[in-house]
């Protein structure tokens, strides 16, 4: 589905990201770890096609499609969706107003939706403005859901959700990426930013990736590769020269 | 059933067209609570429905009240300006409003001042809601296409009464080369509500305005809402006024401004002259592409527990913004106009539904020009 070669992104005029190699295919979900500021949201940034992840070198090719040079939302017409970890407050624009234009005037599918994400009374409310971290969360996955993207990319989706909303941002989630179906019959991916891991209880990813200093430093099992963080920080990681 | 409008009949399709730009009906009068037409300087259509409430033209409400004098040129003085100055040397133009002690519209009067000739229009408006009455009010304000040089003055005058409310809503869909100078005064007394908003989505060659509400009873409250877009070559001189004179006085003035290469000018000033008072100005612009914007907030406190406040922002689309609605497939103009949108759109408390729904269609019209 998605398939990165030897990317380089500078942001502000520095290069952020170098050598990033990367294939996503069909039906997988990919984790992506790493300490703060190590290149996690540029690399999904770029991927995205924000003005500010301004990628050098390498490619993007997504559906066999070159995406590299593409505007955003030729990119998110052709399924790429993203879940911001700090989206902007829009002043004035309803979050109803919004899902209206992105599901086509399907108003009853808007209501059931938000209805299950809880965020039904705030149809009317200005997108963000004054949202809790939980309500910000599970307003970006309500709109995901809306927009049903094949690449599902969320930028640490567990961040400021409480207990009691984890396992419904975290099941919506994984309905996003069809783990509610058998292997063989998913058709979206995930690219998943996590710090805590615990949406790896509601999703069982395939593949895990630490990012350091703007690039990976090792691929594996996901489960595996949070176990050994958890017990020993990314020190490790860093120090760590094999790739 | 309410009569039909006089006088629309002799206007062309496309006059009809700019007037109902402005929030009026011009078939059939149903859903408003009454109706007034003048065409330069004259006055075609006055009517009304509604018990207890009054719509007359100036001349006949000063034959028929003697007590007319009282709010005649009250609020707002003969020899402010040369604009009142010129109005008052002449015949009386203009419509007097009277809701009487209690009176309710259930739908808004409308009001329509259009300019067909190449000349000054001018009218004097008089305004008054008695005690407890509820009046809302839509003015559109329009020119014909083929007017090229021609100027509105106006004055009007409100007196809201003890728990009155009135609500003024005006539309301006003028032309490039129209000069209007409207002068008006609003005098609150106890617990009275006044709510003025106004749009100017439609270019005109120059706009100077100054409104101001005289709070003067206990506990008034006055709601200034400005929409404001500036195209190449209109300049918007525009501001209001509110004067905290009593206790527990309160007043809110807000604006949005766009310019695409016009002026705005927005002006507001709050005088907090007593205790126990409260006011606010907010002015948000948009420069979207280069004009003027020069926003002049002014708070005034003269005595020991006046709170007022003001916050003034000019600046761009912030570029997040675009881009977030872009990844969520809107393209970089359906994303701009979604935001510009949101930016207008200034939820008015107490406004009916239509007139809500009016100002809302007059931005949606301007939308295509963002």
């Amino acid at each position: 589905m998605l398939v990165i070669e030897d990317l380089h992104v500078e942001v502000e005029g520095r290069e952020v990201l170098h050598d990033i190699n990367l294939t996503i295919k069909e039906g997988e979900t990919h984790v992506l770890m790493g300490p703060n500021g190590s290149g996690k949201t540029t690399l999904l940034r770029a991927i995205m096609g924000f003005g500010s992840s301004r990628i050098t070198e390498g490619s993007l090719i997504y559906k066999d499609h070159d995406i590299t040079h593409l505007p955003i939302h030729e990119r998110a017409r052709l399924g790429i969706g993203l879940l911001f970890q700090r989206p902007p407050t829009v002043s004035g624009l309803k979050l109803g107003k919004l899902l209206a234009v992105t599901s086509g005037g399907d108003s009853e599918r808007v209501d059931e939706y938000a209805r299950h994400m809880n965020m039904d009374t705030f149809l009317e409310r200005d997108i963000n403005k004054g949202f809790s971290g939980g309500e910000i969360k599970r307003s970006e996955v309500l709109q995901l859901m809306i927009q049903q993207p094949d690449l599902v990319m969320l930028d640490e989706p567990e961040s400021g959700v409480d207990l009691e909303n984890m396992s419904l941002v975290g099941n919506a989630i994984a309905a996003l990426v069809e783990k509610d179906k058998h292997i063989v019959n998913r058709k979206k991916s995930g690219l998943i930013i996590t710090h805590t891991g615990y949406i790896l209880d509601y999703i069982d990813a395939d593949f895990g990736h630490v990012m350091c200093d703007g690039t990976f430093k090792c691929h594996g099992n996901p489960r595996e590769i949070l176990k050994s963080v958890q017990s020993k920080g990314y020190k490790e990681c860093i120090e760590c020269q094999r790739v | 059933m309410p009569e039909s409008m006089k006088g629309f009949s002799e206007l062309g399709e496309e006059d009809l067209k700019r007037i109902e730009m402005t929030g009026l009906q011009t078939g059939s009068l149903e859903g408003r609570s009454g109706s007034f037409l003048q065409v330069d300087e004259h006055i075609h259509h006055a009517s009304t429905d509604t018990k207890g409430i009054e719509i007359l033209a100036l001349s006949d409400a000063l034959e028929k009240y003697a007590w007319l004098e009282d709010y005649y040129w009250k609020a707002v003085p003969r020899d402010k300006d040369e604009i009142t100055q010129y109005i008052a040397a002449r015949e009386p133009k203009g419509y007097v409003i009277i809701a009487r002690k209690g009176s309710q519209t259930t739908f808004p009067l409308q009001t329509c001042l259009f300019l067909a000739k190449d000349d000054i229009q001018y009218v004097h408006n008089i305004i008054i809601a008695e005690e407890g009455a509820e009046l809302h009010l839509i003015t559109g304000c329009a020119s014909s296409m083929k007017t090229k040089n021609g100027a509105h003055y106006g004055v009007t005058e409100f007196y809201v009464g003890k728990d009155a409310k009135v609500t003024s809503t005006m539309i301006h869909t003028w032309g490039e080369s129209i000069e209007v100078y409207p002068r008006s005064v609003a005098i609150v007394e106890e617990r009275g509500i006044f709510l003025s908003n106004y749009v100017c989505m439609v270019p005109a060659k120059k706009v100077q305005m100054y409104p101001t509400a005289e709070l003067r009873g206990e506990g008034a409250v006055a709601r200034f809402s400005s929409i404001m877009l500036a195209t190449p070559g209109s300049c918007l001189d525009t501001g209001s006024r509110a004067l905290l004179s009593a206790k527990g006085a309160t007043a809110e003035l807000i604006t949005r401004a766009i310019t695409t290469g016009g002026t705005i000018i927005s002006r507001g000033h709050i005088l907090g002259s007593v205790k126990d008072t409260k006011g606010h100005i907010e002015c948000r612009a948009l420069i979207l592409r280069d004009g003027i914007i020069h926003a002049i907030p002014e708070i005034e406190g003269r005595v020991v527990d006046c709170e007022l406040s003001h916050e003034a922002a000019v600046g761009k689309i912030a570029q997040d913004e675009i881009e977030y609605l872009m990844a969520r497939g809107l393209s970089e103009d359906e994303a701009t106009a979604t935001i510009i949108r949101g930016f207008l759109d200034v939820k008015i408390s107490g406004l009916p539904e239509t007139l809500q729904n009016q100002i809302n269609a007059a931005i949606d019209a301007a939308e295509k020009g963002f």
